[in-house]
């Protein structure tokens, strides 16, 4: 086959359409799930598609758009099919109810499995294992796609978006959260949403607090939260303990690459995601990879944009064409904490995502190539939950060496 | 003969851990009906499903002791258990290392001790035979015991396995039956919890941490149990091969000593910590004992890589007053098996058999029966089969094609057998511990929804009646939409 996509969410649906449109037609998604959609599917807030569609849609209709295009074009899907391996030379293992353990030959790979998120155990916060704690995630699950209520006086931990959202969510089924403790001085989730989720229902949320400790034998009775200093310890003496019988997680996503291993992909210490180039190629020819499983979006609306990219790359790659005309390692200075792509190979116009490790004002960022400065972008505010960009013209990408990414700015 | 409307029983088993669950399992071999009691809502509740998992090689017992007697022959007769109840089985061998000549000394006693017991092959292994065998061992280990016939197990499966096997030879299993009150009869004793009641004319206390308290109810004051915590972090499936043997510290009066070992799942286990506690039901974690736990083990091997870990937990030993196996009879047909704490997993074969034996010098008849079979199939059938058989498996039940628990790769298929088998799951945590869905990396966050969905069809309950762990753990609390 010329191309397998794994994985049937935004990022493997844009990307098998993307593929289509460049003239791929021996293709295949592969989605675990009952249904395409990923994780949209229990999504129903809206918020999706502004930069996109120019309009707020909630994650179904947002899915919906692309599982539209894929089935009018007839692009073949297998759902309830899990793949359980892949190999360097891109040989595809899977299975399902109907047609058992099966393989396939792939010319090329679309990797767009997504991301989970970071359970409890992760955190290793002492005390009891009672019923009552689930990530965000999870109880968004149950609420959304089940139609159940894991609590009804909540504490969330981590204000991640999906946090945030199951804030107002589990507020508007008639819960009280009591708060939403944050490890960081700041939030990880967008500005919208603390607007939206938090401040519009008056849900306190505490910055530089954490859980220190869980309560109660069979279901959750309470937590005691405390404040941390700058190092994230917590403070002795500042434990307040809130009676409560759900605890929800927040606490950060991480990129799925299981797979990606098995088939030797190189990783991104910093990501978590494959290292890959402009045309989101991992270092395995062949083998793409887009959306959550490279590296966490916040918007689905660039998750889209990188899919199409990763897309169109698959094809042109199925045809032969290998345009290589330039070996530029991208590198960071630590405020920046990682760039995406991590390399360019070919002279094109390139926007290079990234993300900063910390809040900043009066930011400015900074590109060097062989120390002369290439570009420069000036922002207000930037802050590790917002993804930012910069674009890079192609007559300033050199043949080789580094590219510099710096911040320079007032903390 | 019973009160009638009590159901009567030849031999009631008081606690499905271990030590009830493969002595349930050996009185099963002989023509009995046998009852086993549990105060929880499935087996494995307490220490048994929270320690090292670990099958000592039988060196630390002091000599005579009970403890070192069904040590040792328990850890030979392991491997054959395991095998008839399909429970996965590694001997790795273990170390137990020194870092200062004190130590050596210690780990010297210890080699005496050890054969003194019966344990094969023991000897020391100095630091450039150590660092070859255990390779990631710390640069400042001078020398280790090296015990061959050390080996790991999991303690969970081993005890639901031996209470399935038991009940696959008509053994039946009474779950949430927390004993209240014993009551001798003539010859019958009544045991009843709450208003429920049964009789039986043999009793086999393993109660675990409440062994004391139902030995009471017999009269039989002479010990008593106090908990003792043990705190454990378990990593991440990539570190598996951190450790290759089960590396011990040096023991102290406390215990011995923290470790390091591989699981038969592939995980690294560390731990445990050793305090003395008097909540018999506080499993609570602490800070302290995480850190400790760290602290210690990083001595041993440097490099463990905790930032992946999955989780932490905290088992309570059941510590007896006389330092030893508390392996009884106060009145005849009444046997305690109290104070199994370590190393009573690596001697509950053993302490079965031990028991069997005291009830025949009480003269109680057991003949044995001809359709008894040993064998139970493997829970871990499914994903050890190649890919033809698993084919022909999904061929025949497509659920086996249906992986539920990305992490761990459980298929629908096995955790309806999970529900299904004896002893079938009740609750999320039950079909974990069967099948290991929940257990990898994600921790159960995208499996527990379906799985609450399948246990709720299979068991014919309301979705908001799922429980983690029985009683009054409920995962969901009712519907959206119904308001406060």
């Amino acid at each position: 086959m010329e191309l397998v996509i794994i994985g049937g969410g935004p990022a493997g649906m844009s990307a098998a359409v993307a593929a289509y449109e460049s003239g791929v037609r021996d293709m295949m998604i592969i989605e675990r799930d009952e249904a395409l959609g990923g994780i949209l599917r229990q999504c129903i807030h809206n918020g999706f598609g502004l930069h996109r569609f120019g309009e707020e849609l909630t994650g179904p209709e947002y899915a919906w758009k692309y599982e539209k295009q894929v089935k009018e074009l007839g692009i073949p899907f297998k759902l309830n099919t899990t793949v359980l391996d892949i190999t360097p030379d891109k040989t595809i293992t899977a299975v399902n109810p109907e047609d058992g353990v099966f393989t396939i030959k792939a010319k090329a790979v679309i990797l767009a499995m997504g991301c989970r998120e970071r359970p409890r155990g992760a955190l290793n916060i002492a005390g009891t294992r009672p019923a009552g704690i689930y990530s965000a995630g999870t109880a968004q699950k149950l609420v959304n796609m089940k139609g159940f209520m894991p609590g009804r006086s909540v504490v969330i931990l981590g204000s991640g978006d999906i946090g945030l959202i199951m804030a107002r969510r589990m507020t508007l089924e008639g819960a009280e959260v009591k708060a939403v403790c944050e490890l960081m001085p700041y939030s990880g989730g967008l500005a919208r949403n603390i607007e939206q989720c938090l401040n519009d229902f008056k849900i306190p949320l505490r910055l530089s607090h954490t859980v220190v400790r869980v309560f109660g034998k069979e279901r959750l009775t309470g937590v005691s939260v405390a404040r941390v200093d700058e190092n994230r310890r917590p403070v002795p003496g500042t434990e307040e303990y809130i009676p409560c019988d759900t605890l929800l997680l927040s606490v950060g996503l991480i990129p799925e690459n299981e797979l990606s291993k098995s088939a030797g992909i190189a990783l991104s210490g910093v990501t978590g995601g494959p290292e890959v180039n402009q045309d989101r190629q991992t270092t395995v020819p062949g083998i793409f990879a887009c959306g959550n499983v490279l590296h966490v979006h916040d918007l689905v609306d660039f998750v889209s944009e990188e899919a199409e990219t990763a897309g169109k790359k698959a094809a042109e790659y199925i045809i032969g064409i290998r345009k290589k005309n330039a070996d530029v390692t991208l590198k960071t200075d630590g405020r920046i904490r990682y760039t995406v792509p991590q390399r360019i190979t070919e002279k094109s116009d390139v926007n290079v995502y990234f993300r900063v490790g910390d809040v900043f004002r009066g930011a400015c960022i900074n590109v060097y190539s062989g120390g002369r400065l290439i570009a420069s972008r000036k922002k207000a505010r930037v802050a590790p939950g917002e993804m930012e960009v910069i674009k890079i013209k192609k007559e300033l990408i050199p043949d080789s060496g580094e590219l510099y990414f710096e911040l320079e700015a007032k903390k | 003969m019973a009160a009638e409307g009590i159901a009567y029983y030849d031999a009631a088993v008081i606690g499905a851990g271990v030590a009830g669950a493969m002595t349930a399992r050996e009185l099963s071999r002989y023509d009995l009906k046998i009852c086993i009691l549990e105060k929880e809502n499935d087996v494995a509740m307490g220490a048994s499903r929270a320690n090292s998992a670990i099958v000592h090689a039988g060196f630390d017992a002091k000599e005579g002791t009970l403890k070192a007697k069904l040590n040792v022959k328990g850890s030979e007769m392991m491997s054959r258990v395991a095998q008839e109840l399909g429970v996965k089985y590694k001997n790795n061998g273990s170390l137990v290392i020194a870092f200062d000549e004190k130590e050596r000394s210690m780990i010297e006693k210890l080699l005496i001790r050890g054969n003194n017991n019966g344990v094969r092959g023991l000897r020391i292994v100095e630091r450039e035979e150590l660092r070859r065998i255990e390779p990631n061992i710390s640069e400042k280990a001078i020398c280790a015991l090296y015990a061959p016939t050390g080996a790991i197990i999991c303690p969970y499966e081993l005890t639901a396995a031996a209470v399935g096997n038991a009940m696959d030879n008509g053994a039946e299993l009474l779950r949430n039956f927390e004993v209240t009150g014993i009551e001798k009869k003539d010859d019958v004793f009544e045991i009843s919890s709450g208003s429920k009641k049964i009789s039986a004319r043999i009793v086999i206390n393993a109660a675990g941490l409440y062994a004391d308290k139902i030995a009471a109810m017999v009269g039989d004051t002479s010990f008593s149990i106090h908990p003792r915590r043990g705190e454990y972090i378990l990593l991440d499936k990539e570190c598996g091969a951190a450790a290759v043997h089960t590396v011990f510290r040096t023991p102290t009066e406390k215990g011995k000593g923290i470790l390091v070992t591989p699981t038969v799942d592939g995980n690294l286990l560390t731990g445990p910590t050793s305090v003395d506690m008097t909540d018999k039901e506080d499993k609570s974690t602490t800070d302290d004992g995480l850190a400790r736990v760290k602290r210690e083990t990083s001595e041993s091997i440097p490099s463990i890589p905790f930032a992946k870990t999955i989780t932490s937990f905290c088992g309570l030993r059941a510590v007896g007053s006389t330092g030893d196996f508390i392996i009884t009879s106060p009145v005849r047909g009444f046997i305690n098996a109290a104070g199994i704490e370590s190393p009573g997993l690596s001697a509950s074969p053993a302490i079965a058999e031990f028991i069997r034996n005291m009830l025949l010098e009480q003269g109680f008849s057991l003949k044995l029966r001809k359709d008894y079979n040993p064998v139970r199939p493997p829970m871990h059938g499914f994903a050890c089969a190649d890919t033809e058989e698993k084919n022909r498996i999904i061929k025949e039940n497509p659920a086996f094609g249906r992986i539920v628990c990305r992490c761990e790769r459980v298929t629908e298929g096995e955790i309806l057998e999970a529900i299904r088998r004896n002893p079938g799951a009740r609750d999320v945590d039950g079909v974990k511990r069967r099948t290991r869905s929940g257990m990898g990396r994600c921790q159960g966050g995208f499996c527990s929804p379906r799985i609450m969905e399948i246990l709720a069809d299979e068991l014919k309950l309301p979705f908001e009646a799922v429980t983690k762990s029985g009683g009054a753990s409920l995962m969901c609390v009712g519907k959206t939409k119904e308001g406060r």
